[in-house]
């Protein structure tokens, strides 16, 4: 090969040069982002959530705290959770009456339920933080993701606003931001929790009808709770591996 | 809360893809169709449609440039579209938009048309002056040869990119069929026919819009139709309609008989909120009607004038019947709740950015660029001779 000594030495320095910045920058890569909690390690959570129907009264505090917490627009269609008020009749349990005014903001009115055979009850929800959820299955970019500690999360720098993740939640948990052109939705109040507080809305539940659950942690009440109750998840035909678990969950719920 | 009816998820009070997501599976339809209807002559070496072969190509051209367009404008953040392509996330069906669109555009269509024009395109720049002169040798890439032996290779690789096109104007409609198809979460989008049904009616609203562009143009440059052509592409249009109508008339079929959970939510927006969209325009007006047109044309003898007037016409009313097709998926999709216990309705706007207007414009775009593109490669003259006769 013809070559001649300065060259051989300008190509091997670069080489050896350009390896050496490449090899840096992949450390840097495999390290990923330092986490803002330094005490907080996401392998050893698995966060979910318990919901007692039997305890919901409806006052609409979760939707609220969650709001003030998120700094959510206090508009229609704008709601990281919400609650639903069933009326069902058990001769047309197919087709219960349901509401959800202003997403239970100020709670509900009060209703008359005339007629042995009416149940009434209330239903909280929000992001089922599905362990397969179709959300993070569509987004074009990755910028709905799934932490590793089980928690589905949107990065609001990256999020296109395409609105498919909108389409594909089954839940409805979905909504666009009008200030930021982005989705948004709950994020398990993720900057309290991974600083070992609990959520905005099981903070403020006068009556302990939600329960923020943490799966990996075997002396969490989440397992008393799963143990010792008939749960069930939201539309499980989905398959979506929601960790919402709901006790007392009627058949008659969408 | 207005035009909303039983309970809806607090969230769903916005309708979240509008009359521009109508259009994109319209336009990409059209270029597919029209490919494919190009494909014919080339693959399958069916002479009598060579009349449209160029057309149908610079039309599916044209209206692949603005396909995306919709999309841009649509998006919330559209100055960072372009991470699709750098970050795609691989699990995501709209992430491969970006790629499935660029092979198509770049690879199979703008290859095939240079390929086919190439000989024209260097007559071209060797006669012409000025800025002109620039254009043809841009598009020439500089390359002057025209020896027998180039042409022939030209040929020979044409040939080939169309045999790799036909699969990929199936995969380009075929996917976009997949992006609503593959929704679980709404039943009226959710079904494994979705993509081959958005294929069929792609390829049928392609050959429609063709045998209408076929006409305006023979009318603009008052030259005698074609009626082995337009006899023979109609037929096609004939064909490839009856197909679309059974497998959509297959899935409606197999979903009343199922009546699943969602059923009755759907049955009752068809039968209310979408039944001028649906069972109307769609259905009766977009699609009875032009099949028993054409299947008329197929079995009885009719003159000539007769024969033209009823393509134009059915050819017309497909293209409603296809358009109305993807307005029924794309809105009524998102008319129900998902909780199947309520229905909302979708407010078109009129001079914003989703709205009217720009679909409009968006409508005609693809139009304006088709001209542009005619004037600069000229689809006919290379084996006909202009009549003077109106037909």
């Amino acid at each position: 090969m013809n070559q001649d000594r300065r060259t051989f030495l300008g190509q091997t320095g670069t080489f050896l040069i350009l390896s050496a910045s490449a090899a840096l920058a992949w450390e840097h890569v495999l390290a990923g982002t330092p986490e803002s909690a330094p005490n907080y390690n996401t392998k050893d959570h698995w966060w979910g959530m318990a919901i007692d129907i039997e305890k919901c009264i409806g006052c609409g505090t979760c939707v609220r705290a969650c709001k003030t917490e998120n700094d959510v627009l206090l508009e229609e269609g704008n709601f990281r959770t919400w609650v639903e008020r069933y009326v069902v009749d058990t001769a047309d349990l197919e087709h219960p009456r349901v509401e959800s005014p202003n997403g239970g903001y100020a709670g509900f009115h009060e209703r008359e339920v005339t007629g042995a055979n009416l149940k009434m009850f209330f239903v909280p929800k929000l992001c089922n933080h599905c362990e397969r959820s179709p959300c993070v299955q569509v987004c074009p970019v990755g910028a709905t993701f799934e932490s590793p500690d089980g928690v589905v999360l949107v990065d609001k720098s990256y999020c296109l606003g395409c609105r498919y993740c909108v389409q594909a939640c089954p839940y409805g948990c979905r909504f666009i931001d009008r200030r930021t052109e982005t989705v948004d939705k709950c994020s398990l109040c993720y900057h309290r929790i991974t600083k070992g507080l609990t959520t905005a809305c099981c903070e403020t539940c006068p009556t302990g009808a939600r329960a923020l659950a943490d799966l990996k942690d075997p002396k969490d009440p989440i397992h008393a709770f799963l143990r010792d109750h008939k749960v069930q998840v939201l539309k499980p035909q989905m398959a979506t591996g929601s960790k919402m678990y709901y006790n007392g969950l009627d058949g008659s719920v969408r | 809360m207005t035009g909303v009816e039983g309970f809806i998820y607090p969230n769903e009070i916005e309708l979240q893809w509008s009359l521009l997501i109508v259009l994109y599976p319209f336009i990409t339809g059209l270029v597919a169709g029209a490919f494919i209807l190009a494909s014919l002559e080339r693959v399958f070496n069916v002479q009598a449609v060579k009349p449209t072969y160029r057309l149908a190509l610079l039309t599916a051209l044209a209206f692949l440039l603005v396909a995306p367009l919709p999309l841009q404008l649509h998006l919330g953040h559209p100055e960072r579209s372009l991470e699709m392509y750098l970050t795609p996330h691989t699990t995501s069906a709209m992430a491969m938009f970006g790629f499935v669109y660029l092979w198509y555009l770049m690879v199979v269509l703008v290859l095939e048309i240079w390929l086919d024009y190439r000989k024209e395109i260097v007559l071209k720049w060797r006669a012409s002056q000025g800025w002109l002169r620039v254009v043809y040798g841009a598009m020439a890439l500089w390359s002057d040869n025209i020896g027998d032996s180039a042409l022939k290779l030209d040929d020979r690789i044409g040939k080939t990119l169309t045999v790799i096109g036909i699969p990929s104007a199936f995969l380009l409609h075929g996917y976009v069929g997949f992006i609503f198809g593959s929704i679980k979460a709404n039943p009226w989008w959710s079904t494994p026919l979705m993509p081959i049904v958005f294929l069929f009616s792609a390829i049928t609203s392609g050959i429609a819009c063709i045998l209408l562009l076929y006409f305006v143009t023979c009318w603009y440059r008052k030259v005698t139709v074609d009626m082995r052509c337009v006899d023979t592409v109609s037929k096609y249009l004939f064909y490839a309609f009856v197909v679309d109508f059974t497998l959509e008339m297959v899935d409606l079929i197999q979903r009343i008989y199922v009546s699943d959970e969602s059923f009755r939510a759907l049955d009752f927006m068809v039968k209310t909120r979408l039944f001028t969209s649906q069972i109307v325009v769609q259905i009766l007006v977009g699609t009875v009607l032009p099949i028993v047109m054409l299947g008329v044309t197929q079995l009885v003898r009719m003159k000539e004038a007769a024969r033209r007037a009823i393509y134009v016409m059915a050819g017309t009313l497909t293209l409603i019947g296809i358009f109305a097709m993807r307005w029924n998926v794309v809105i009524g999709g998102q008319l129900f709740s998902k909780s199947f216990l309520g229905y909302t309705s979708y407010k078109m706007e009129f001079a914003t950015r989703e709205g009217l207007l720009p679909s409009i414009l968006l409508m005609i775009l693809p139009f304006g660029i088709l001209w542009v593109l005619i004037r600069l490669l000229p689809p006919w003259g290379h084996d006909e001779q202009p009549q003077t006769k109106q037909a």
